[in-house]
């Protein structure tokens, strides 16, 4: 390969760049601000895949740093790994649901979500029980004095956790991929808000940050997973992550626990002692927008 | 011997006992069986779910505060006065408090065929008439569990949820609706 040839002003594109970096470095001296010298350090981070054992563990004290001063409480931070021969499932029956919205504020209250400007992860449907599934004329906006309404069932949905992600395939940064154990996961340092995701999801599940999130410090959950719930910065996608920091110690999501009627389900697709293999094998089972062929980890059924 | 031999030897060896081990083991039950008063639960190993405590209304129980082995019992189905808090709404046409709570031991409750059962095995009671229900909420599909989904985790009770005089879900007021995007700013 020939080498390429030298610009007429002597200058590279590289040396640009370094030079740009230098000069960011030496803005961040001179204010000799500690936040700055932060700033800095992310702004030339790692992948999180690329991160070396030290250097997580420096990024993971970095930010319990940052947001323990931010919220005023000590935040833990973690990352904690798949575990390994586990590949997470979800099933939810659509004849016990009754569209309380119980789970969709159990989640923000667990993961952290936005509550000004608004953000949910959870969006559940009311749809006509005489048309079944019809997510062109389902409403989310239903206010009832109580449910479920008569003629009326209800579908929530959220993130469906794709072996085949359309939301990954598009990423220009590779800001969000599948873990191991299934979860689809964002890194919200490495995201560009460029939204593709949020396009290339069928499902609808993906979040962007229009405004800064804020969360009242007293409602912080301070357990959080670097790839999960963490406060998340304005400009970048979000979504659910099957509650990781809870699901990676053994714990069942947030939604599965405040759920009234028992109608969300959860375990490991690879146990077939697992309760989501019993309702896979024995129930009418069936996934959403199939013909896509995203093949969800997300399962709907009729448990009556 | 070679020490190929001997890995050879090794693998046999482990290949039947594997075997035998397999093919001793009984039948295993689709689904555990509980309490030493079932019949056949001793013969296999009894996996006892860890259940929420029963729903009692304050100061209800024990029963034998106020009903005494000795009482003359009227057997014939009647309204009970004391207990009229209570509205009977689940096949109360052919069933009443007697067919469930047992006229001498006012602590238990009894099984169509007369066996005794604590209030925190109320769930064999209600299997008799709700068969597959009983199945799929031993199989962790019906109700709701809390805990780890790993590992341990609590199972309510049937009537945790449905109250055993009422059983039918009472509607519930929804949380609010979230924000049309367009009052999002």
């Amino acid at each position: 390969m020939p080498a390429p040839e030298p610009p007429a002003n002597g200058y590279t594109r590289r040396d640009s760049v370094v030079l740009g970096f230098f000069a960011l470095a030496a803005a961040a001296m001179s204010t000799g601000c500690a936040t700055d010298k932060l700033a800095l350090d992310e702004f030339v981070q790692k992948h999180f895949k690329d991160l070396s054992g030290d250097e997580l563990k420096d990024r993971l004290a970095q930010m319990e740093k940052r947001y323990s001063e931010e919220y005023g409480k000590s935040v833990k931070v973690s990352a904690t790994p798949p575990l390994p021969g586990v590949l997470f499932g979800y099933a939810l029956d659509l004849s016990r649901c009754i569209g309380c919205r119980r789970c969709v504020y159990g989640c923000v209250e667990e993961n952290n979500l936005s509550r000004d400007p608004q953000t949910h992860w959870i969006t559940v449907l009311e749809m006509d029980k005489e048309t079944g599934v019809d997510l062109r004329h389902a409403d989310a906006y239903y206010d009832h004095e109580t449910v479920p309404h008569p003629g009326k069932f209800y579908m929530p949905v959220a993130c469906q956790h794709c072996e085949n992600p359309p939301c990954v395939k598009v990423c220009p940064v590779q800001a969000t991929w599948k873990e191991p154990d299934g979860i689809v996961v964002i890194d919200d340092d490495w995201g560009i808000g460029c939204r593709r995701c949020l396009a290339a999801c069928p499902y609808g599940a993906r979040r962007f940050n229009w405004g800064k999130p804020s969360i009242p410090p007293d409602e912080l959950n301070p357990n959080t997973e670097y790839l999960g719930n963490r406060p998340r910065q304005r400009g970048v996608v979000e979504k659910c992550s099957f509650c990781l920091q809870r699901t990676r110690k053994g714990l069942y999501p947030k939604c599965v626990e405040v759920c009234p009627v028992g109608a969300r389900k959860f375990g490991n697709l690879l146990d077939p002692d697992s309760e989501i293999r019993y309702i896979i094998e024995n129930k009418r089972v069936f996934i959403l927008k199939d013909e896509l062929n995203t093949q969800p980890k997300f399962f709907y059924y009729y448990g009556l | 011997m070679t020490r190929v031999r001997f890995v050879r030897l090794a693998v046999a060896g482990a290949s039947a006992a594997l075997l035998l081990t397999v093919a001793c083991r009984p039948v295993e039950e689709s689904s555990p069986r509980f309490g030493k008063d079932v019949e056949g639960a001793a013969k296999t190993t009894v996996a006892l779910f860890a259940v929420a405590p029963p729903p009692f209304s304050e100061g209800i129980f024990p029963c034998s505060e106020c009903h005494f082995p000795t009482d003359k019992v009227n057997r014939t189905p009647h309204a009970v006065e004391f207990h009229d808090d209570i509205v009977l709404h689940h096949d109360e046409k052919n069933r009443w408090c007697l067919d469930c709570h047992d006229a001498v031991n006012r602590d238990k409750l009894h099984l169509a065929d007369g066996r005794l059962i604590d209030f925190t095995e109320s769930y064999l009671l209600c299997g008799q008439c709700h068969g597959p229900t009983l199945r799929n909420w031993k199989a962790g599909e019906h109700g709701k569990r809390t805990g780890s989904w790993s590992g341990a985790k609590q199972y309510l009770l049937c009537a945790n949820c449905h109250s055993p005089h009422s059983p039918r879900f009472k509607p519930l007021k929804p949380r609010q609706p979230p924000l049309r995007q367009e009052a999002i700013r």
